[in-house]
């Protein structure tokens, strides 16, 4: 126990100089904070259009107007996590890679992971967080007082629904772990960023909508090899629908979350460990 | 300064950028490829869109602002090259960096335009791109050809859609250039930037035909110059402006395209009057 506590020490060590380094340019956070606030303003303003044109994101799949900013709510949580916790970390691991800073790292005693991924937090990017709760709200609302079907979650539904989010946080996490791996061997990884955007970019709508055609191979690798998919879709199930009657197949992925975010947490630690081990210094 | 003199000036500064651009050509056709990966979800999104409000596919398809299902996969990849041309990365923040720093002052002893090596240096760039991005971009198109449902447009529209194109590029230059100008009068101007970038982002039709925009926010929209950076090219290939109004069309934009032009240098004049430069 008195190692958790030194490392939580640590961590709110590095919470209050981030938090202190924000504070003292002071314009520059409020300018990043309306800067990720225009960004969701327009992300919202284009799903609100294509709900001007449609009652559901697929035919009976139950993600109609209401459902869906759940599901964006929760993609808002979880990528404001990301971003504010572990971006700038990640960019700023490839930058140790490459001018050898990462030795200092090292040399610390304390656990090298735990180091690089934590040393920095973006509290701006926690607006999007906020962002997150009033759409949430606004869409639980109209949801409660809904004429023909009114739906209130029950507790049991919002104590999964955090369980998920932390799945769904871990898990990118994870593959964030394993990109920054993936730098140790290439020297740099410029286009780190770039390719998570990229990737991530197929976890922000309903997996319904892969599931035909040529998207069934996509939905399968992305569920079960690289488990994007379900990152925001699980939880923003369990809260958007009632938790019964629910098919087979949606335990079934519900308890694949569960699993693969213990084992991607765990591949992703190993490759990193193994990656630091072929990771030549720069610096004379 | 004789005429041809200025020519080989010119070819000079070509030569230069372009050489400067090739030297990262794998990293870039990567880069470029990579880029498309979004289309795939907006393809299921948009199939999901059209399954939900009756066919996708089929005889009786479904429309949302004047698109099929197949439509707005191409106005997809259309945008997308309307973007490759009108899309200036960095130009505004240069100019007004230029300005703060006080390396503006080289172009006023030196006889070279400002303007014309900004835009000289970025047709270098642009043509380096596309010798790269050519090469991603047909492969992605060939994939995608079954969702260009009407075949090839004919040979008027064809050629209202390049000049479009080229007239989108120079807009999205000028328009950049302009509001780096702002430099002159204000120091720091990341935020104005940041404000123009969403506009642009939103209004010029790259998340969404602009046809889907509510009725009156469309009437608006139509007068802004946001969508010949990338709606217009694209509605233009798929036929969604009639052929007998695209002279006409063309011709405003042409008419902003000047408008854009005065603008750039009336702010660079004034704002060469404004600025003092001090030491070496």
């Amino acid at each position: 126990m008195t190692e958790f506590s030194r490392y939580w020490r640590v961590w709110l060590t590095f919470a209050r100089n981030s938090l202190v380094r924000d504070m003292t340019f002071r314009m520059n956070f409020i300018l990043q904070a309306v800067s990720s606030l225009g960004w969701t303003a327009m992300n919202v303003g284009f799903y609100l259009i294509i709900f001007q044109h449609t009652p559901s994101i697929g035919e009976g799949t139950g993600w109609d107007e209401n459902r869906f900013f759940l599901f964006i709510a929760t993609t808002w949580f979880i990528n404001s996590i990301i971003q504010a916790f572990f971006m700038p970390n990640a960019q700023e691991f490839s930058e140790l890679i490459r001018t050898g800073g990462l030795d200092f790292a090292l040399l610390k005693p304390i656990d090298t992971q735990f180091l690089i991924s934590f040393r920095k937090i973006d509290w701006s990017q926690l607006t999007n967080f906020l962002v997150g709760l009033a759409i949430a709200a606004v869409a639980l609302h109209r949801l409660a007082n809904d004429p023909v079907q009114p739906m209130v979650p029950s507790p049991l539904a919002l104590i999964l629904y955090g369980v998920f989010v932390i799945c769904g946080v871990l898990i990118m996490y994870s593959l964030m772990i394993t990109l920054s791996a993936t730098s140790v061997w290439l020297g740099r990884n410029q286009s780190l960023y770039n390719f998570w955007f990229y990737i991530t970019n197929f976890s922000r709508y309903p997996m319904e909508i892969y599931d035909r055609g040529w998207g069934k191979p996509l939905y399968s690798v992305f569920t079960f090899v690289i488990p994007i998919l379900v990152v925001v879709n699980v939880p923003a199930r369990i809260l958007a629908m009632p938790l019964s009657p629910r098919a087979d197949w949606e335990w079934g992925i519900a308890l694949w979350t569960a699993l693969v975010t213990v084992l991607s947490l765990l591949v992703s630690r190993w490759l990193f460990r193994t990656s630091l081990k072929s990771y030549r210094s720069a610096s004379s | 300064m004789r005429f041809s003199n200025r020519i080989s000036v010119w070819v000079m500064i070509l030569k230069t950028s372009l050489g400067e651009r090739l030297v990262y050509r794998g990293d870039f056709a990567l880069g470029t490829l990579m880029r498309f990966l979004p289309i795939i979800t907006q393809i299921f999104l948009w199939y999901a869109v059209f399954d939900a409000i009756g066919q996708a596919e089929g005889s009786s398809q479904s429309q949302i602002g004047g698109f099929r299902f197949a439509d707005m996969v191409a106005y997809y990849l259309l945008a997308m090259v309307a973007r490759a041309f009108s899309s200036m990365p960095g130009l505004a923040s240069g100019i007004a960096q230029q300005i703060r720093d006080g390396e503006i002052k080289r172009y006023l002893i030196q006889p070279v335009d400002f303007i014309a090596f900004l835009l000289l240096t970025r047709v270098a760039h642009k043509l380096a791109y596309y010798v790269i991005a050519v090469a991603p971009f047909a492969l992605v198109f060939y994939l995608a050809r079954d969702y260009f449902i009407d075949g090839w447009p004919s040979i008027p529209v064809l050629l209202g859609f390049c000049s479009s194109l080229v007239m989108g590029f120079l807009i999205g230059f000028f328009l950049e250039a302009a509001i780096g100008m702002i430099g002159f009068w204000f120091l720091e101007v990341t935020s104005l930037l940041f404000v123009m970038m969403l506009f642009s982002f939103f209004l010029s039709g790259h998340m969404f035909p602009l046809t889907m925009l509510p009725e009156g926010v469309l009437e608006v929209v139509n007068f802004l110059p946001f969508k010949y950076l990338a709606y217009f090219p694209a509605a233009i290939f798929l036929g969604k402006i009639p052929e007998d109004e695209l002279a006409f069309e063309l011709c405003i934009e042409a008419a902003w395209l000047a408008f854009f032009i005065v603008l750039c240098r009336f702010a660079y004049t004034r704002g060469i009057k404004r600025y003092s430069g001090f030491g070496g």
